[in-house]
């Protein structure tokens, strides 16, 4: 019914962007004040923090520039703005929490959120109010559209990441999403600290053989009316979902690297047509949609559909152990390879403790801290570390965790596909809503 | 002598101090919101005023359906809980069934909305405990039908949920405006002439209530307009109301989005100021149609038709109301319960023993905010009502219009303005933010249970202890604040209740430093894990239900050798 | 506060000089003036709504601030007008015997006791007061298990223990039945004498004026005068 009403309607994605436009126009022509202030007291901090990390000497090393950072960070308090939907991950942070207590005495408080758009718009607050110096958030756990919208404001600190010890150990070569989020170049502004691919979560017990492709998923649904959903943009399963599905259906992959331009509706003609094709297959004949990636897991516990997107390559394992799947599940990934990202932490402009919070992100890159995210039983993701970049003890970390048969070996995992540029996920999050949403 | 001074001082400017208190920053918070609407918001580049956004705002896929879902899910989940109080209390008013029910009504207020979403969620799913309850035995389904019973595509079981939990608000109120009128004499007097009861209440009580109840009333209306933390869990996914979409623009990681945001909370006030207006239109229709038939004569020989539903639907409420937290607090005992078992296949400890940990911070913020907020409120509320008592003054109905003002707008309206005043003076993520935001809403629902029985308390009590020579302060501390003790308690009790039910002002005042169980309940509604929900959804009722435990049994235990505080106690 | 020790002894009337009370639509009273002497019972009779309450209200000081009162009250050579009741010195006694229920009865008469003496003595003269209401050894009793007249007696007890130097009786023996009422109005009255109080009694009741040692005041509607 409410399809229907819209159809009619011209798509507002225009009248949202030019919105943009008048807000950008606004923004250029007004901004400067802003800017000159913010500008100002980035040069002061900016002097301020030369004078301390290169000063005396100018030529203390790196070793003691990290030391005195150390230092400072000792009795600090980080607050770390974190999403805090998942028990599991809110125990690793826990967990991180009493390590940097331990071994450097920081202490972490874990800003719950349940949107990282939350921090985003904190951030904005306080500097609208002229809040420069100490701000209430210290580190931020970002990626993707949150973290452009931060570096495109200005609203971060940094470049900090080369002075992280053990940014070195990331493997930047083999997984270049270490350093482009969502193709936007992280300039240092952000420090990776884990590493996502979408794979798929079903029950061996009442499903053989799962759909492997976007086609089978439509011929799946066909057979097997409401048993098939996927989470409702602009959650970000659901939108890597609809990512998913256009690399590919779409004939030319390669353009979604770039900025959507005049060629989205070209591009992503197929997507729709497929969706159309879908929809009224869906669970809840596609009126409906699972609200969070997890509710949807929820749901293939309770059986009433079959399938669950994670963006946790050890989702399936840690469910299991968890009680909150049943020990048949498994997972797979699409043929053609699948879409991975790396997810970050960043420290915003105005952070009362940026010493502090650059030592948690050092610590998240540490192999203690990465081995034990690899375990299922803790998180169940892959390193950004680079094996051959460790010693053999720090390797010996990584190959004492325990398997799972439920999560896929690194080769099992096969191709990643790079997150499009976020201009494409802005747009088919609109797109979808004018013509599946509210 | 001095100190007497200074409390007769402080009683004076008590009431002038309270409004302040609550006025400034409501005007302010929603001038902070109104003028973004317009277009100014510095720190996003708007500095000058433009209507564009309402354009866009116009232009949102759905907003138009999105409006209207709001008014008339709110519209209709006030009538239905008003009608199904005002006839199970017609029909069944001074029997026995009457006060077994409220009494098992009373809890249901001590559970926050959220929690009660969250467990109607689980019963009426289609993968739900009472499908559970019914497969595959009598139904043959080994998986989930694939049926919209929860969330329903007409957002009924929205409503359904909103009528859960304000039913026993509106009957706690009714009770408090029965008080206030010869209602016993008002029956016996209409029986005695030829009128069933419930016709007799109908005709006589309800038209003397109504007045008692209409700032209750209204207070639902709005809340039931603009809540959000309900809709976010009963409504699908693509069929938001204002409020939702209020909050989506407010989250959407595209800053511009704000603007967006702020002209939906603009029209959100709007949407509210429009309902009570409508509501307030439809009181005089009602009362100029009713007015003929009060005299008419006709005596009721219908009651009888209208009690047995009247009953059946307040039990219906209560039984969905109590069977939802039930379900949530079985789910906090399980290890493993899919569908179509009728109760878990394994039950574990776990959750207890290893989730606690992350309950307890959460836990104590909500104990301290929530009795700090409560204290506060109660020595504001009291101070003003023993000023009235001392000066004889006449309640003023306008003066309470103003201390409504939180209820009556919905809180998205002035919060987020708020939260920009609150960044400025760098009070968000203090305790004092956070508790004066509670503050907001914890006065109001605590003035609106103790002014009753204060003002009710027989005056010849203070007039006989100030006639033996008694001071003012003396007789205060001794005489009315005993007297008082078991209202008093129930007050704080109701104003601990509210602060632990609220989640946008944790939000917005708590700068995200400071979770709550609700909020914290909230966001894991999200995570999926049903065990993980029916700890905090336990933990959320447990508190306030405590609170209200004390405040009926200390009374008891304190004054059991006093039979003539029962009427009182 | 503090009320003096009843030093200034039997003696002072209570006296009401031109008094009138008015709404601000309507008149109640004008030009009223009594003079009760000590011991002295005066009856004020008349229909519902005549002023009789407003009048003793005016009188105690609890008058709501929407009348307006003028004239003078005197008492011990004061004003009343200006003074707070609590420190008028003016006992009163309604229908209902009002005992506060969340204190035992002992309680209940020791809070009519001035400040300043020893727990020994308020202990004492309580005992003294029970002991004359026919109480004795009840200080431990609930309030609302004792009689309609054990209550009656107690109020009145309670009162004179706070020392008053007049007392307002609004209708105290209408709730009574009618054997209690004679004993108790014998009662009350004995007191009355025995401390020499001005009193002033509103009744619905002949015989109440008829048994009352004083003069019989009959109120006709003042709303129309």
């Amino acid at each position: 019914m409410t399809r229907l009403t819209y159809s009619t309607r011209r798509p507002s994605r225009t009248v949202l962007s030019r919105s943009r436009v008048v807000a950008d126009a606004q923004t250029e022509a007004t901004n400067r004040l802003v800017w000159a202030l913010t500008l100002v007291v980035a040069m002061a901090v900016f002097l301020g923090g030369l004078t301390f990390f290169a000063g005396p000497g100018r030529a203390q090393s790196d070793e003691a520039a990290w030391q005195s950072i150390l230092k400072r960070a000792d009795g600090q308090e980080v607050f770390w703005n974190a999403w805090g939907g998942s028990d599991t991950y809110n125990s690793y942070i826990a967990w991180v929490g009493d390590r940097v207590k331990e071994e450097y005495g920081v202490t972490l408080t874990h800003v719950k959120l349940s949107d990282t758009a939350d921090a985003v718009r904190r951030v904005l607050a306080e500097r609208t109010a002229g809040r420069v110096t100490d701000g209430t958030i210290d580190l931020i756990w970002i990626n993707g559209e949150n973290f452009k919208t931060m570096k495109d404001n200005a609203l971060l600190y940094g470049p900090f990441v080369e002075r992280l010890p053990n940014f070195s150990l990331v493997d930047q070569q083999e997984k270049p999403t270490t350093v482009l989020d969502f193709t936007v170049p992280t300039d240092g502004l952000e420090s990776p600290w884990g590493m996502a691919q979408m794979v798929v979560v079903y029950d061996s017990a009442t499903l053989a053989e799962p759909p492997r492709s976007m086609k089978a998923l439509l011929a799946h649904a066909k057979a097997n009316p409401g048993r098939v959903t996927y989470p409702a943009p602009p959650d970000f399963t659901g939108s890597t979902f609809l990512k998913q599905a256009l690399y590919e259906l779409t004939d030319a992959p390669g353009v979604l690297l770039q900025p959507a331009g005049d060629n989205f509706d070209d591009v992503t003609a197929p997507l729709w047509a497929y969706l159309d094709e879908l929809s009224p297959h869906l669970w809840r004949d596609g009126a409906d949609y699972p609200k969070t990636g997890t509710a949807q897991r929820q749901l293939v516990d309770d059986g009433a559909v079959d399938l669950h997107f994670s963006f946790n390559v050890g989702e399936a394992a840690s469910a299991i152990s968890e009680g909150l799947l049943p020990e048949t599940a498994r997972s797979y990934v699409f043929e053609g390879g699948s879409i991975g990202n790396t997810h970050f932490v960043a420290i915003p402009f105005n952070a009362s403790h940026a010493e502090g919070a650059m030592v948690v992100a050092n610590f998240l890159l540490s192999p203690e801290a990465q081995a034990r995210k690899t375990d299922p039983r803790y998180w169940g993701e892959p390193t950004v570390l680079s094996m051959g970049l460790l010693t053999e003890e720090q390797q010996q970390l990584f190959s004492s965790v325990p398997s799972s048969p439920a999560t896929l070996t690194p080769a099992e995992l096969g191709v990643t596909l790079p997150e499009p540029h976020p201009s494409w996920m802005t747009r088919i999050e609109e797109t979808w809503l004018t013509r599946y949403g509210s | 002598m001095r100190s007497g001074e200074i409390g007769n001082t402080w009683l004076r400017i008590a009431p002038a101090l309270t409004l302040l208190a609550f006025m400034g920053p409501v005007l302010a918070g929603l001038t902070g919101t109104l003028l973004p609407a317009f277009g100014y918001l510095p720190g996003l580049g708007g500095t000058s005023l433009s209507i564009a956004f309402w354009g866009d705002f116009g232009d949102y896929p759905g907003v138009g359906s999105a409006v209207w879902r709001s008014f008339w899910t709110g519209m209709l989940a006030t009538v239905l809980s008003l009608a199904i109080v005002v006839i199970f209390a017609a029909s069944w008013r001074g029997q026995r069934v009457f006060v077994w029910l409220h009494r098992g009504l009373a809890p249901i207020l001590s559970v926050p909305h959220s929690a009660v979403a969250l467990g109607l969620l689980f019963l009426l799913a289609p993968s739900g405990w009472i499908m559970r309850l019914v497969s595959p035995w009598a139904t043959g389904f080994e998986r989930p039908p694939d049926l919209a019973l929860a969330p329903d595509p007409y957002g009924l079981v929205f409503v359904l949920g909103l009528v859960v939990k304000e039913i026993p608000f509106l009957l706690l109120m009714m009770l408090s405006g029965l008080n206030q009128i010869p209602e016993r004499q008002s029956v016996t007097l209409s029986r005695s002439l030829g009128y069933s009861a419930m016709i007799g209440w109908i005709k006589i009580v309800l038209p003397q209530l109504y007045p008692v109840m209409r700032l209750p009333i209204y207070a639902v209306l709005a809340y039931s307009v603009s809540v959000v933390d309900m809709a976010v869990v009963l409504l699908p996914a693509t069929s938001p109301t204002l409020g939702l979409l209020v909050m989506r623009w407010f989250n959407d990681p595209d800053l511009t989005y704000q603007f967006l945001a702020a002209v939906g909370a603009t029209v959100q006030l709007g949407l509210v100021v429009g309902a009570i207006v409508i509501w307030w239109g439809a009181e005089r229709v009602v009362a100029a149609f009713a007015r003929p038939w009060l005299s008419a004569g006709g005596r009721g020989k219908l009651s009888r038709v209208l009690a047995l539903p009247g009953l059946g639907l307040a039990t219906l409420a209560w039984g969905l109301g109590a069977a939802s937290v039930a379900g949530m607090i079985i789910w906090s005992f399980a290890h493993r319960w899919r569908f179509p078992d009728a109760l878990p296949r394994a039950y574990s400890l776990g959750n207890w023993v290893n989730k606690t940990d992350g309950l307890l911070d959460p836990a104590l913020v909500t104990l301290v905010t929530g009795g700090v907020a409560a204290c506060i409120a109660l020595f504001l509320v009291v101070s003003c009502l023993e000023n009235e008592q001392r000066n004889r003054l006449n309640p003023g109905r306008h003066l309470l219009w103003l201390l409504y003002l939180p209820l009556l707008i919905p809180q998205v309206a002035f919060l987020f303005g708020a939260q920009a005043l609150l960044v400025a003076f760098r009070l968000d993520g203090s305790w004092m933010a956070i508790i004066w935001a509670h503050l907001l809403f914890v006065l109001p629902y605590l003035f609106l249970s103790l002014s009753d029985p204060y003002r009710r308390l027989d005056p010849r009590y203070r007039v006989t202890a100030l006639s033996l020579g008694q001071s003012q302060s003396r007789v205060f501390w001794t005489i009315t604040l005993p007297l008082l003790l078991r209202p008093i308690l129930i007050a704080l009790a109701v104003g601990f209740a509210v602060s632990v039910g609220q989640y946008l002002p944790t939000i917005f005042a708590g700068g995200g430093r400071f979770a709550t169980l609700t909020t914290e309940a909230v966001t894991l509604a999200g995570n999926g894990d049903r065990r993980l929900i029916g700890l905090y959804v336990f933990a959320q009722s447990f508190l306030p239900f405590l609170g209200f435990g004390i405040a009926a049994l200390w009374p008891l235990w304190r004054f059991r050798n006093r039979r003539g505080m029962r009427g009182l106690v | 506060m503090t009320v003096e020790p009843n030093n200034s002894g039997p003696g002072s009337a209570l006296v009401l000089t031109d008094i009138s009370l008015a709404l601000p639509d309507r008149m109640i009273m004008q030009g009223f003036s009594l003079t009760v002497a000590p011991g002295e019972v005066a009856t004020v009779m008349g229909p519902s709504g005549c002023g009789k309450s407003t009048l003793l209200s005016a009188i105690a000081g609890t008058l709501s601030p929407s009348f307006v009162l003028g004239g003078a009250i005197s008492l011990l050579g004061r004003d009343l007008t200006t003074l707070p009741t609590e420190e008028r010195r003016v006992g009163m006694l309604f229908q209902d015997a009002l005992l506060f229920p969340h204190l035992n009865l002992g309680e209940n008469l020791a809070f009519g006791v001035p400040a300043g003496l020893t727990r020994t003595e308020r202990r004492e003269r309580v005992d003294a007061a029970l002991d004359r209401a026919g109480l004795a050894g009840m200080w431990d009793r609930d309030p609302d298990t004792l009689s309609g007249g054990q209550r009656a007696r107690a109020a009145l007890m309670r009162t004179l223990l706070s020392e008053p130097a007049a007392l307002l009786l609004d209708e105290p023996f209408s709730r009574l039945d009618a054997a209690l009422q004679e004993r108790f109005r014998d009662f009350v009255f004995g007191h009355v004498t025995e401390r020499q109080l001005p009193t002033l009694l509103v009744t619905h009741d002949p015989r109440d004026a008829e048994a009352a040692p004083g003069p019989v005041i009959a109120f006709e509607d003042f709303a129309g005068a």
